[in-house]
């Protein structure tokens, strides 16, 4: 059994030395933008650009740095929070004058910009908070805000009556606590309208579809569906067939490709879109007000949109 | 009433066998009678066919899982690889034009592929099993998501069936996921009781040295134990994208852990040489009852995890004791 053990731990530290060494070998594809001499360098260090969501962060922040006239390095950690933190460890000793963070693990990052905000280089968070280190600033999108938007939305589609059901996201997650405490705020304004079941179904299609078809046999009379993501939602309008955009109304929370599909086909009624380019516009600003002197505030809400068959074409 | 006639002594011997040798299923049967009494939603022929097209996709992952876990190997990649089957049999359709039954049939082989790679990484690269499939559980998934960009993929007709219902008559349906159920489990029983190779598994599993020495050809049980686990596992996965009509980059994550308790749950050892296909179908039916169980009854979220931890925990438990038990 000792014997096996040590196999395992072998094997494990083989595998991680392996890892270590592959995601060195391609890490810190950076590419530089727009830089003169005299222009202040800003490091963007960003989680991922395998995901469209984050090249528009990039995009939103390249666009914003070239109008306030800052030199901007944008740097791609592949979710891997240890490639992150040697980035950033590069970045500070080249002497960079500020850094912008998305991290790729918001306890992890706290170590990785330490030495930066000891040496006064503002540092500001977008998207995902650090924490166990005080940033400048940090820029992410309001979900409660989207929450209380959403439950407008559904509102507004059931005519302010009936029953309806909340799927919740990843039970601790924070985008799913602010989307539903969002969302179940918004509902008081609606006496008329009883939230009948809410269940969890991790963000996740499939478990929209079966937490869905579950509920529709306790509660078969149930108006309106809020899914704290498109892909609970587009699981919930699987599972109502039909009936889905005729007799029940479905809310999501994104924007995502397949749900802007959804609600073109008129099966999804609402849902509400993040502004990935705004996010990084914000965080752009914020970091030219640091370095400014200025002390921008600690927590800036970047709005968020609600998206229905008016308006998808903006979207799409 | 001190003396029972012989007849009534014969039946109550007769029903603590039953009760002893089916621990899981008189479990099945309590915690069915426990949500016919809590709520009328439950025990309806609609509601339970929910039942039974929400337990399909764990059960057939969980029947690969049995031929793994009766020759004492453990299989974690049976999420990952169903995930990976049918993004490949989307992506076959989409992509490079296959035509949908093909593509169909080129997930299956996906899964069966991926199965043997661990299955001789297990046997002849003497790689522990719970390494070799945890390796392949990352391998799997990234191919999945490299092959899908990290997008959803839209599935043909031929895939979307296995996910729908066939009309019979009068308007009552089977749905094709209990019907790939029932061929699953058939087909796994059959395997496991009536064939040299399953029997080997077994001895395998039980001793595999006396297997050994015996003359059995353990090596090449290994590698089919792990590609029967792989092809299941890519049947799995395609039913569950038949249900969305679209194969998902995430799709069956965590699905291994589920599969590996349904086995346990059923009365397999985790030693192995022990485990039948009825006992995992029981189950998996018993994770897929709790669940729908507790989304009826609207149960918390947070103690929706509770409960399902310590029903396993409980049914897990009962039956070790009933062993040790008949062992006095």
């Amino acid at each position: 059994m000792k014997k096996r053990l040590h196999i395992v731990a072998l094997s494990l530290a083989a595998a991680m030395v392996l890892t270590v060494s592959a995601c060195g070998r391609d890490a810190g594809s950076s590419d530089a933008s727009s830089g003169t001499a005299g222009q202040k360098k800003v490091t963007l260090a960003l989680s991922t650009l395998n995901n469209p969501f984050f090249v528009d962060v990039r995009d939103g922040a390249l666009a914003e740095a070239e109008a306030k006239g800052l030199s901007l390095t944008v740097l791609d950690a592949q979710n891997d929070a240890t490639t992150q933190s040697n980035q950033i460890q590069t970045d500070v000793s080249a002497g960079t004058a500020g850094i912008i963070i998305n991290p790729v693990d918001s306890d992890a990052a706290a170590a990785a910009i330490k030495p930066a905000l000891d040496k006064k280089i503002p540092v500001v968070a977008v998207d995902r908070a650090v924490t166990g280190a005080t940033v400048t600033s940090f820029i992410a999108s309001d979900n409660v805000a989207g929450g209380k938007q959403a439950a407008d939305a559904l509102a507004k589609a059931i005519g302010e009556k009936g029953k309806i059901i909340q799927l919740q996201g990843t039970a601790g997650t924070s985008a799913s606590r602010d989307r539903g405490q969002g969302f179940t705020d918004g509902m008081k304004a609606y006496p008329n309208i009883q939230i009948v079941a809410t269940q969890t179904a991790g963000f996740d299609r499939t478990q929209g579809l079966d937490v869905t078809t579950n509920l529709l046999q306790a509660n078969p009379d149930v108006v309106g569906i809020f899914a704290e993501n498109d892909e609970m939602a587009l699981g919930a309008i699987q599972a109502l067939g039909d009936k889905a955009g005729k007799t029940v109304f479905v809310v999501g929370f994104d924007g995502s490709a397949d749900g802007l599909k959804a609600i073109t086909a008129g099966t999804l009624t609402a849902t509400i879109a993040q502004q990935p380019k705004e996010l990084g516009k914000t965080a752009v600003d914020a970091m030219a007000d640091a370095l400014a002197g200025n002390t921008p505030a600690a927590t800036q809400p970047v709005p968020v949109q609600t998206v229905t068959k008016d308006n998808v074409a903006d979207f799409s | 009433m001190t003396t029972a006639t012989p007849a009534g002594r014969r039946l109550a011997a007769q029903t603590g066998r039953f009760v002893s040798a089916n621990g899981a299923l008189v479990g099945l049967v309590v915690l069915c009678l426990a949500l016919f009494i809590a709520t009328p939603h439950f025990f309806t022929a609609e509601n339970l066919v929910n039942v039974g097209v929400q337990a399909s996709t764990i059960a057939v992952l969980a029947f690969g899982q049995t031929f793994v876990i009766v020759a004492a190997g453990i299989d974690l990649s049976v999420g990952s690889v169903a995930a990976l089957a049918s993004m490949a049999a989307a992506w076959m359709y989409a992509d490079a034009g296959l035509p949908g039954l093909l593509a169909l049939l080129a997930g299956l082989l996906t899964g069966l592929v991926v199965g043997l790679v661990s299955g001789f990484a297990t046997s002849y690269g003497k790689l522990p099993a719970f390494i070799a499939t945890l390796a392949m559980l990352s391998v799997a998934r990234g191919l999945t998501l490299v092959i899908s960009d990290g997008r959803p993929i839209s599935t043909p007709d031929a895939i979307s069936f296995l996910g729908s219902d066939i009309p019979i008559a009068g308007g009552v349906t089977l749905p094709v996921p209990i019907l790939v159920l029932i061929v699953a489990g058939l087909v796994c029983s059959f395997v496991l009781n009536r064939t040299v190779i399953g029997r080997s598994m077994y001895a395998v599993g039980g001793n595999i040295e006396s297997a050994r020495l015996a003359g059995l050809p353990v090596k090449r049980v290994l590698v089919t134990v792990f590609a029967l686990s792989g092809l299941y596992a890519g049947l799995a996965g395609l039913v569950l994208a038949g249900r969305l009509s679209s194969a998902q980059p995430q799709a069956a994550s965590g699905y291994e852990l589920d599969a590996i308790a349904a086995v346990v749950i059923g009365g397999a050892s985790l030693s192995g040489g022990v485990g039948k296909a009825s006992g995992t179908l029981v189950g998996a039916l018993i994770l897929a009852v709790i669940r729908n169980g507790l989304n009826i009854l609207n149960v918390s979220s947070f103690w929706q995890q509770v409960v399902i931890g310590l029903v396993i925990a409980a049914a897990v438990g009962i039956d070790v004791l009933r062993r040790k038990d008949t062992r006095h």
